[in-house]
Formats: C-alpha cells, sequence, structure tokens
C-alpha cells in the first residue's frame, strides 16, 4: 500500500510538472516571438536606387538594412564578370559594402580600379573577387530586382535568381 | 466547508470593491446619454435647444433668441421630414450635383478651414435625412449652428443660396444613395467621415491624406510643414486642433464614442465638432477602423485567451488532484 | 583549501560545493509549516508568483519602452501594442497583475491581522511585510508615469505636489524631486529608473527579508496555537503523519499552494484577455498635456483609500490625516496590546474592530474615486474621521482584552 502511494503521488506530481513545462514551452514561444525583428523593421527592408545619374569608375554608396551597398558603373576597361548587374548596354558591380573576411567596410581605389579593406589588407576587384588577403569569398550580393533603370534591393527579381542558381552569390 | 465560507467573504468584499470603482463611480462620473440610434430627425437638438432656453428662463438671460432657436429647429427638421417624402429622382440629381464638385473634387485644397471631404461612398456612409438636412442648412444638420451668427457663414454654408428648391435637394441625395454607395473598406469610410480633422498617426495618415515614404529629410520635412500649415486652418476654424484619433477606441468608452459621432453636442456642450451624420453601417466601418488601428490585438486576444484559460483550468484540475495525493495520509 | 573526494554524480558533485542537499532540506523538504491552515495561507506564494510575472513581463516591455518624453507614450501605445509580437500581452498581464497584486496584498495583510500573525515574536514578519506594502506602492506609482498619458502626467503633478507640506510651501523640494518646474522629461527617465532598478532592488531584498524573519517564529496557524515545531518535525518523520501537527513545505504545503495558485491564475488570465479596463484606465490612453487636466482624475483603486482620508479636510489637516494613514498599519503589532494569538473571532471586541475596518477602508476606496460632491464628502468625512479613530479604539480595546 505505502509503495503504491508513493508511486500515486510521484505521477500525479510528475503529471503537473510536465503540463506546466507545456505551458512553459508556449511562454516560451510568445517570448521568442518578441524577440522577432519588428514588422516595422522588415518593411523598412527595401530600398530603391536610381542607377541613371551613374558615373562610371565612381563609386556610389547606397544604405540597405542598414548597410552599405556598393554601385561601381564599370568602364570598358574593367572585365566583365557573372556578376554584373547588366541593365541596357550598362554593367554594374553591385554588392554589399561589408569585407567578407570580419565585415569592415573596404575603400574603393578608383586609380588601381579595385576595392582595399584597411582592416586586414583584403582586396577585391571591380567584380567584386577577393584578389588578396584574408577575404574567403567575393563580396556579397543582396537580393535585387531590376525594374528600368532602378534598381530594387530586397526584392529577388529573375537575374538575382538566375545568380542564386548559378552559385554566384548565397 | 470552513474553507468555502472563507472564500466567500473574501470574493463578496472584492465584488463589493469592484463594484464601487468600477461601474458604480463611473455611473456617478459620466452623465448618461441616450443613444438615438443613428436616426436623425431633429429629437435631440430640438430638446437640447428646449433646455438651453429652460435655462434662460431660469437666469433671466436672453429667452427671446432662445426662443427663436427652438423654432428654428423645429421648422428646419420638419422641412427635413417633407423632402425625405418627396421621390427623389437621380438622373437630375446627377446634373445638380455638379453643384457640390465645386468644392467636393478631391482637390485636397482647404476652403474656409477644413477640405471638403471626398464623397465617394456618402450615399453608403451617411444616413439619408442627414444629406437632407446638410445640403438645406449645413450648420443646422450638424448642430453647430451655435458658432455662426448667420449659418451662411458656415464653410459650406453658401449652398443655401445655390441650391434651394426641395425637389432639388430631394434628387441630389437620391442620387447619392444610388451612385455614390457602394462597398466602403473600413479605412475608406474613416478618410472620407474623419480625415479632414483627425489625424491618425499610428496609421500614418494626416489631415492631408496618407503620408508618402520620404527618402530625403528635406522631402519629409517640407510635408511635415505642408501638415501643420493645414493643421493651423483646421485649429484656426475649430478653435482647437481636433485630437489624434490613433488610439481613440481605448481613451473612450464605447458608449461615448457612438452617442458622441451622433451629436458631440451632447457629451460635450458646446463643441464645435460637427454631427457627421454616420449611419449605422458607416460608423460601424469606422469604428472597425479605429480598431484595426487603435485595438489591433483584439482578434489575437479573442484566440488565444479560451486556450490560456482552458490550459489553467487543466492546470488546476492536475493540481488539486496532486494536493489530494499529498494531503491524503495526513488527517 | 578542503580536501574533496571523487564525486559520484552531479548531485554529490554540486553537494560538495553548495551543500545543495542541506540546502534543500532546510529550505524545502524539511521547513516546518503548520498543518491547521486555509487556503489566505497560500496568497505568500500567490504573490510571490504574481512578482514572478511582474518581472518576466516587464523584462520584455523594459526591451522596447523609451524613456523620454517625446517618444514614451508611442512606444507603449504603438511599438510594444502593435508592433511587437506578442507585446499586448506582456503589457495587459503587466498592467493587470500590477492591479491584482494589490488585491491579495490586502488579503494577505488583512489575514495576517484577522489571525494575529503579526503578534509575540512574528513583528518582523509584520514590518518587513510593510516595508514591502510601501515598496510595492512605490513601483505601482513610478510605473504608472511611464506610459506617459494624462493620468500619468497629472498622477505625477498631484502626488509630487503632496511634497511641497502643504503650508510648508517647499515647493523647491517638489521640484527637486520632479527635475523640473513640472513634470518633464527629467521626472520622467528618473522614475523609470526607480521602476526598473532601485525599487526592484529592495522589493527583491525585502522579499528575501520577510522569508527570513518567518523562519525562527515560524508561520502562524488557524487558531493561533503554540507548536513545538522540533518535535512535531520528528513525528512526521518518523511516519505519525496525522498525529504530527506540520507538514513539510515541499511537496505538502506546496500541493496547496501550486493548485490555489491555480485558481488565482484562472481568474488573472480572464482578467488579462477578457476585462483589463480596470487596471488600464482609458485616460490614460491620451497622450499627457500639461495643459489640459481630465474631467476626473483619481488614483488606481488601491491607493483610493488613503486618498480619500486626505481630501475631506483642509489641506494641512489633510496631510497630516494621510501622513498618519500611510504609517498606521506599521505600528499595528505595537499598537495591539493583546496577548492573545488567536483569530479574530475568539477575540471578542477584537473581531467588531476587524470588521470595522475592512467596512471603511472599503467605503472610503468607493468615495474615493467619487467627485467629491454633496453626500459623498459627508460620508467621505465620516469614513476618514472612523479610520483616524481606528488606531486608539484598537489600543483601548485591546489593553482591555481578556487573557484566553
Amino acid at each position: 500500500m505505502g509503495k503504491d502511494v508513493q508511486g500515486r503521488r510521484d505521477f500525479m506530481g510528475m503529471a503537473l510538472g510536465g503540463f506546466t513545462a507545456l505551458g512553459g514551452l508556449g511562454a516560451l514561444y510568445a517570448m521568442k516571438r518578441s524577440w522577432d525583428p519588428l514588422p516595422s523593421v522588415k518593411a523598412a527592408g527595401f530600398t530603391t536606387i536610381d542607377l541613371s545619374a551613374a558615373q562610371e569608375n565612381v563609386l556610389n554608396i547606397e544604405k540597405w538594412r542598414g548597410k552599405p551597398i556598393f554601385i561601381l558603373k564599370k568602364s570598358k576597361d574593367m572585365k566583365p564578370d557573372d556578376r554584373d548587374v547588366v541593365i541596357g548596354e550598362d554593367r554594374y558591380h553591385m554588392s554589399i559594402g561589408l569585407c567578407t573576411h570580419l565585415g569592415c567596410i573596404p575603400a574603393y581605389l578608383p586609380e588601381k580600379k579595385m576595392f582595399h579593406c584597411a582592416c586586414h589588407g583584403g582586396q577585391f576587384d571591380t567584380s567584386g573577387h577577393q584578389i588578396f588577403g584574408p577575404p574567403p569569398s567575393p563580396l556579397e550580393i543582396p537580393p535585387f530586382k531590376i525594374e528600368g533603370t532602378k534598381l530594387v534591393l530586397g526584392e529577388a527579381g529573375p537575374e538575382y535568381q538566375k545568380m542564386l542558381d548559378a552559385g554566384i552569390t548565397a | 466547508m470552513r474553507e468555502l465560507k472563507i472564500l466567500a467573504v473574501v470574493v463578496f468584499f472584492t465584488l463589493v470593491t469592484y463594484w464601487g470603482v468600477e461601474p458604480f463611480a463611473h455611473s456617478q462620473m459620466h452623465k448618461h446619454v441616450e443613444g438615438q440610434e443613428f436616426i436623425y430627425n431633429g429629437t435631440a437638438d430640438i430638446k437640447g435647444a428646449e433646455a438651453a432656453l429652460e435655462k434662460a428662463k431660469a437666469e433671466g438671460t436672453d429667452t427671446a433668441a432662445a426662443q427663436a432657436k427652438v423654432e428654428a429647429k423645429k421648422a428646419f427638421w420638419a422641412d427635413v421630414e417633407k423632402i425625405a417624402q418627396l421621390q427623389g429622382n437621380a438622373a437630375n440629381g446627377e446634373a445638380a450635383f455638379a453643384t457640390c464638385l465645386g468644392c467636393h473634387n478631391g482637390a485636397g485644397v482647404n476652403m474656409g478651414g477644413v477640405i471638403p471631404p471626398n464623397l465617394d461612398h456618402a450615399g453608403s456612409l451617411y444616413d439619408k435625412n442627414y444629406l437632407i438636412a446638410l445640403i438645406k442648412d449645413p450648420a443646422m444638420a450638424s448642430n453647430v449652428d451655435h458658432k455662426y451668427e448667420d449659418t451662411m457663414t458656415h464653410p459650406m454654408g453658401s449652398i443655401k443660396g445655390m441650391i434651394t428648391d426641395d425637389q432639388q435637394i430631394a434628387d441630389i441625395v437620391a442620387y447619392m444613395q444610388e451612385k455614390m454607395a457602394g462597398e466602403v473598406t473600413t479605412k475608406e469610410a474613416f478618410d472620407e467621415a474623419c480625415a479632414r480633422c483627425h489625424a491618425m498617426r499610428y496609421a500614418k495618415t494626416t489631415q492631408l491624406g496618407d503620408t508618402p515614404e520620404f527618402k530625403h529629410e528635406k522631402d519629409a520635412l517640407a510635408h511635415e510643414i505642408k501638415v501643420l500649415e493645414e493643421q493651423e486652418l483646421v485649429k484656426t476654424y475649430m478653435g482647437k486642433l481636433p485630437p489624434d484619433l490613433s488610439i481613440m477606441i481605448r481613451a473612450r468608452s464605447e458608449h461615448f464614442m457612438e452617442t458622441f459621432v451622433e451629436n458631440p453636442q451632447t457629451q460635450l456642450a458646446g463643441t464645435s465638432m460637427p454631427r457627421v451624420g454616420l449611419n449605422k453601417e458607416g460608423y460601424e466601418k469606422v469604428k472597425t477602423y479605429l480598431e484595426e488601428v487603435g485595438d489591433p490585438s483584439k482578434p489575437a486576444r479573442e484566440a488565444i485567451g479560451p486556450w490560456v484559460i482552458l490550459f489553467f483550468v487543466v492546470f488546476t484540475v492536475l493540481a488539486y488532484l496532486w494536493k489530494k495525493s499529498q494531503w491524503r495520509d495526513l488527517h | 583549501m578542503a580536501h574533496f573526494e571523487k564525486a559520484k554524480s552531479v548531485n554529490e558533485w554540486l553537494d560538495q560545493r553548495l551543500a545543495v542537499n542541506t540546502l534543500k532540506r532546510v529550505l524545502s523538504t524539511e521547513y516546518w509549516i503548520p498543518k491547521d491552515i486555509n487556503f489566505l495561507w497560500a496568497m505568500g506564494m500567490v504573490l510571490a508568483a504574481t512578482f514572478g510575472l511582474l518581472l518576466i513581463s516587464g523584462i520584455f516591455l523594459l526591451m522596447y519602452y523609451k524613456p523620454d518624453a517625446t517618444l514614451a507614450f508611442d512606444s507603449v501605445n504603438y511599438t510594444i501594442m502593435s508592433e511587437v509580437g506578442y507585446g499586448w500581452l506582456w503589457r495587459h498581464i503587466h498592467g493587470v497583475a500590477a492591479s491584482v497584486v494589490f488585491l491579495i496584498i490586502y488579503i494577505h495583510m488583512l489575514t495576517g491581522i484577522y489571525y494575529g500573525s503579526y503578534k509575540k515574536g512574528r513583528e518582523l514578519i509584520w514590518l518587513s511585510g510593510m516595508g514591502l506594502f510601501v515598496a510595492f506602492s512605490a513601483e505601482a506609482f513610478s510605473g504608472y508615469m511611464l506610459p506617459w498619458g494624462q493620468m500619468s502626467y497629472w498622477a505625477g503633478m498631484v502626488i509630487t505636489n503632496l511634497f511641497s507640506g502643504g503650508s510648508l510651501e517647499a515647493y523647491g523640494l517638489v521640484e527637486w524631486i520632479r527635475g523640473d518646474y513640472v513634470p518633464g522629461d527629467a521626472f520622467l527617465t528618473r522614475f523609470f529608473m526607480l521602476h526598473v532598478l532601485l525599487i526592484p532592488l529592495v522589493i527583491i531584498g525585502l522579499i528575501v527579508l520577510h522569508f527570513g524573519t518567518l523562519r525562527i517564529p515560524h508561520v502562524n496557524n488557524q487558531e493561533g496555537a503554540e507548536i513545538d515545531f522540533e518535535e512535531a518535525a520528528e513525528l512526521y518523520k518518523a511516519g505519525k503523519k496525522k498525529e504530527s501537527k506540520v507538514i513539510p513545505f515541499n511537496p505538502v504545503f506546496l500541493s496547496k499552494d501550486v493548485f490555489v495558485m491555480g485558481v488565482y491564475f484562472i481568474f488573472f488570465f480572464y482578467l488579462v484577455f477578457y476585462h483589463f479596463n480596470f487596471a488600464m484606465d482609458p485616460v490614460n490612453f491620451d497622450p499627457a498635456d500639461g495643459l489640459k487636466t481630465p474631467a476626473h482624475i483619481y488614483p488606481e483603486w488601491y491607493f483610493l483609500w488613503s486618498y480619500e482620508i486626505l481630501r475631506p479636510f483642509p489641506k494641512d489637516p489633510g496631510l497630516i490625516a494621510f501622513g498618519i494613514a500611510q504609517a498606521a498599519f506599521f505600528f499595528l503589532p505595537f499598537i495591539d496590546r493583546s496577548p492573545n494569538v488567536a483569530p479574530a473571532h475568539k477575540r471578542g471586541l477584537f473581531f467588531v474592530w476587524f470588521w470595522i475596518l475592512v467596512v471603511d477602508m472599503i467605503v472610503l476606496t468607493i468615495l474615493g474615486k467619487l467627485p467629491p460632491e454633496g453626500i459623498f464628502n459627508t460620508l467621505g468625512t465620516i469614513a476618514a474621521v472612523v479610520f483616524l479613530l481606528l488606531g486608539p479604539a484598537l489600543f483601548v480595546i485591546t489593553k482591555f482584552e481578556k487573557k484566553l
């Protein structure tokens, strides 16, 4: 008898504990949701950039989701690349301006036609490929969609999809 | 059982306290205003004028003017009733409506204090009697005639000189009810009925309509200045800037909102807010919009509430069983 | 360094370093509670649970709240209420818990008074508990400022003005408290600090002290009987549970506590989801406006009784009466001269005194919210005078109380 009662006790205590844990999971879910980015943050994740006024070999830096975006209109002597954004006759290099090594912003050196990161000496060419130093991969290309002479960042258009499929960007 | 008796005592005193500080206190703090079911026939207006007459008599002030007011209100709403009986012709009304388009054209230009409201859904939002009354004499219809020595000086007062034929009024209203009706979204209802005076910053709306996204701070500031200028005009016209309605739905009771919209004078005597003339459906739309913006968690509350309560009911049952097993051999 | 054997289990490893087994025994499985109790004895744990809810919900509100007079209102009413996932839930829990916690505090206090749990060795339990009451009041008031609505602003204005001390006209002190001529940004940020840091620290410290004060005199019981806890504990441990007058905190007392908490949570979450307006005054959904006082201003319900004691008198006597009311309960163990530790129904006139106190406080509470006009004024004055007389009355009644 004594042992039976003991067993039943444990069972009820454990049943209650288990059920409470279930409620705890629900509460944890609500807490997780409270940490999520706010709708207004997500809605601000789209930026439209007009490329029509861009000049060759001059780096434009825009801002998208708090990060710098490099836009470089390529001159004829720069090597074309699959990573280029092509609008009509013009080719642009467009990427997130953060070094893929540790996230510093590389500077553009127009006379040398390359990017140089001051933090650890990483270098990228005008197509964003790493050419020297510690960066493990090319500059990352954000999702974009071409609308006439404008780029909408944050939205994946067919050109971006093609790059993704080809494994040019992650 | 003793514990239940103790519980009954605790619950009793808790409820008495609750009753005292909530329902009873609020019944003492707020005067009761009879709702009119969104029917506009002047009853409340005439009552109000009569009360003013009584007051004038008691205080020995100008009773003649108060008497005249009562007569004027009675005559006015009797006329409205008469016009409501006329058979309106929508086709004729369309032609006559051209007069209205002179101002109600969506140009967004302030005229005499406010931007004339968009009438796209006037036929479904507003009450028929109210529309008739409004065309006949805007200040009387919206029960703000106390603001005007001569109701002609109301921003829309000139209509009295332009449309004088009763049949024509009936035609215009018939036209609006036929053609300027149809489905209204909750936002449209708010924009058309309220937004010319009331901003709603949580919905990014001002007296100038929805605030666009600006890329450059200069453009945003320029827009803000335009809004401030418009608000200044509204303020001059209304005496004070009508409040932002973002969370008004939680700041006022349901009863207050309803009776206030129906006839602002009953809740805030002397207010410059005009009666808007929303019919029951129109009011429901506006109220829904105020809820969507000001109390957006309502659907979530209603969806989750029962589950949380059910959880604690089961929790309590399990806890009771646990307690019983623990206390079994104690007595 | 002390000698350590290699541990055979995690529990043993912890026990060697932290004495967890001893802690567990002393704090829970062999912490003895009288068996002769009712559900009112669970109010302490209910309060602890409610404080936990306030703490957790508060953490999530703190993540998005902006202590700035221009941003505070919208950070609460827009960001938290419509943008943050479940932000509304935290706010409703926080608001409702802040109100309900006082209901439970009052029940807990009145339970203590009814059963004489502040007497003979239990004075510190009462005093630390009163300290908690004051700290919770300060916490509630400072929290009420934060949404920066009309009620926040005007409550801030009125309550800080009390510190002018009536005819003392210490407006310098009032301005010092506010950091401004009127409640403004400095006022908001300092009350924010008080609300999220200083007062919670004090509360947590007082809770520990409150638990500590229970240790030696032990929890009271329904009859106020003196129990030899060591003897009773030995009986219990020997398996003579029926004969023993005590039960261990864990799991026996706890199982009852948890059941009562369950019932309480049903009530609590019903309020959170369906009936929250009483705790979140509609007037506070109008943004603070220093140029327009709301038509009716009143404190939250739990401050009404003391507010009503302030109201019927002229300025100076009112303030003094208010001061007495605030401090009166602290002195209870010393005003009560009777040696009896017993429930009120066994203490003759004290029983009558107790119910007059309860009814008078409720009457004061109800009148405190009503507009001060006509009959309400008269009733308010009577109730306030009755309250002030209750102290001396207690002294006399208990002085002549027969020893049981």
